[in-house]
């Protein structure tokens, strides 16, 4: 990846022969108050592959995604316990900043959520805040990111209109370009395409397999089908617990746990 | 509807549910049309007592003993450097106060117990913050009957408007909007700057225009503080002596003799006026923001 406009503190160039883990979790749980979420989960998430998380309303699967850049945190009344290492550095640590997390671990959301401003200005945000004011690395930045993201022709002839005027497939590649625009490591998707026709999924879809060759992506998905065609990896959540953690041919072939058979089975959920 | 009634009691009700709607559409109609009657007898009632009185001589005159050479001039200066210093102070404490309530303060019981009491402070009838600003601006601060005095006291009368309605418009910023900033690495203050603030900047407006008007408008805390009712010379210096449209037209309308009441009148055609401009040029500012965000 072409690095010209760094915004980090580092950057580890991957090596794809050897499976590094980008999350490291062990023993976390989480209250919202006094109701607890999520049970001594432990896992590592490998780098550049992408891993889904499935699992019925409910589960706890969300609250985990946003657990891994602390987005969790917006509820005031959250408390957790455990680690989380991002390669190699808890990001609980008291002198972590979650400005910095945050800018290595993206996030996309579940409803797309472009800023009430132009295409350009949506896509400038990430790297003005960091700091980046030269019109020439703004218009860089923002084709590149538009690009990445595959809505590059779609949208290069009005970059200085309301994003608002965008279809809803649309947007959602939009708020993922404008989230590339951070250069981050990791790009964590809440159910990204649960908003979307099946047209626009599809394209999301294709998109998030091209993104794979340069980014972490963990996705959250209530849609099995949709686990089982872009991850490498699947997690199966249940009632706050970590149920099953395997390559996503296996656990959807031949799953270990009899909960896990029966969800993808669609005996519930 | 088979099964639980009759083709003829279900006819029965349908005429009757649409009988209904009409009756409340034409209450409802009542209802504004009531309201547009009386600000129609208003303005019918000022205009026929005030134009005859209204002219340049009216507009640029300072008061006078006798109702034909009386003016408002000082009055309309006045109120203009009350609002020079009302709208300063009041917007940028109530959308802090706002902004802290709204973003930063933890939602306990202590935040709970000041949001309750602004709303209560919104309420309170203006005389007693004329008596406020008269003990502590007036006396305490030993500003004396001065344009500062006034122009703080208002400032405090629509600081808790301000605030409610800046809550208001603050709290109307989706959520998604600042999980989409947070979420790349924004701080706080940066959120607030690029993204709360430009959503709401409508909203802001629309009620410190109100709030601005009701201060335009006010006579009771002027009285209390010392807006003075007969004066000859503009203020010279926030320290110095001030009055003010509502104060002006407060005196005339008090004097004896039949002409009196037709100079109060052509007063408030100005003061209307005043009040018309102000909002225009905040209603243009607001539609600036809304078309950029």
């Amino acid at each position: 990846m072409n690095t010209t406009h760094v915004l980090k503190t580092e950057q580890v160039k991957p090596n794809p022969k050897e499976e590094k883990n980008v999350f490291e979790i062990a023993g976390l749980n989480l209250w919202y108050g006094n109701d607890q979420a999520l049970y001594d989960i432990n896992m590592n998430i490998p780098e550049n592959q992408i891993t889904a998380i499935i699992g019925p309303s409910g589960c706890g699967k969300s609250t985990f995604l946003k657990t891994l850049n602390r987005m969790v945190e917006m509820v005031p009344t959250v408390k957790t316990s455990g680690t989380i290492k991002y390669k190699g550095t808890n990001i609980f640590d008291p002198k972590r900043n979650v400005e910095d997390l945050r800018t290595h671990v993206g996030m996309v959301f579940q409803k797309p959520n472009p800023f009430p401003k132009s295409i350009y200005d949506n896509i400038a945000y990430g790297p003005r805040i960091h700091g980046i004011k030269k019109k020439k690395d703004l218009d860089e930045i923002v084709e590149k990111s538009l690009r990445g993201a595959a809505i590059w022709d779609e949208v290069k002839d009005r970059l200085d209109e309301n994003a608002y005027g965008l279809s809803g497939g649309q947007q959602q590649r939009l708020c993922i370009a404008r989230c590339l625009a951070i250069e981050p490591d990791v790009i964590l998707m809440d159910e990204p395409t649960s908003a979307l026709d099946p047209i626009s999924t599809l394209k999301v879809e294709e998109l998030v397999q091209e993104l794979k060759e340069n980014y972490s992506i963990i996705i959250v998905t209530h849609n099995m089908q949709q686990a089982a065609r872009v991850s490498d990896k699947t997690a199966f959540f249940l009632n706050g617990e970590l149920v099953e953690f395997s390559d996503t041919n296996t656990l959807f072939s031949n799953p270990e746990d009899q909960r896990t058979e029966d969800y993808i089975t669609g005996r519930f959920g | 509807m088979n099964g639980f009634m009759s083709k003829e009691q279900w006819k029965k009700r349908l005429n009757r549910r649409i009988l209904v709607n009409r009756i409340f559409y034409i209450l409802f109609f009542a209802a504004t049309t009531i309201g547009l009657i009386f600000l129609a007898m208003l303005l019918y009632r000022v205009l026929t007592q005030g134009l005859g009185c209204l002219n340049m001589d009216f507009i640029k005159g300072f008061p006078a003993p006798y109702p034909d050479e009386a003016g408002i001039y000082a009055g309309i200066v006045g109120s203009i450097y009350l609002i020079a210093i009302v709208a300063p102070v009041s917007l940028v404490l109530g959308v802090s106060t706002a902004i802290y309530l709204e973003e930063y303060a933890p939602k306990n019981r202590i935040s709970r117990f000041i949001q309750s009491n602004i709303q209560n402070l919104a309420g309170v009838p203006s005389i007693v913050f004329g008596l406020l600003g008269l003990t502590f601006f007036v006396y305490m601060m030993g500003f004396g009957y001065s344009l500062l005095a006034g122009g703080l006291t208002m400032s405090l009368l629509v600081l808790p408007i301000i605030v409610v309605a800046a809550q208001e418009a603050i709290r109307s910023v989706p959520n998604e909007l600042k999980e989409a900033s947070y979420g790349m690495g924004a701080t706080k203050w940066q959120t607030i700057v690029r993204v709360v603030l430009p959503a709401s900047v409508p909203g802001i407006l629309t009620g410190s225009i109100l709030a601005l008007s009701r201060a335009i408008g006010e006579t009771a805390p002027l009285l209390i503080v010392g807006a003075a009712a007969a004066i000859y010379t503009l203020p010279d210096s926030v320290f110095g002596p001030y009055t003010a449209m509502p104060i002006q037209i407060y005196s005339w309308i008090s004097r004896p003799g039949e002409e009196w009441p037709l100079v109060a009148a052509a007063g408030i055609i100005v003061l209307l006026a005043v009040l018309l401009l102000m909002n225009a040029v905040a209603v243009i500012i607001r539609n600036k923001f809304q078309k950029r965000y």
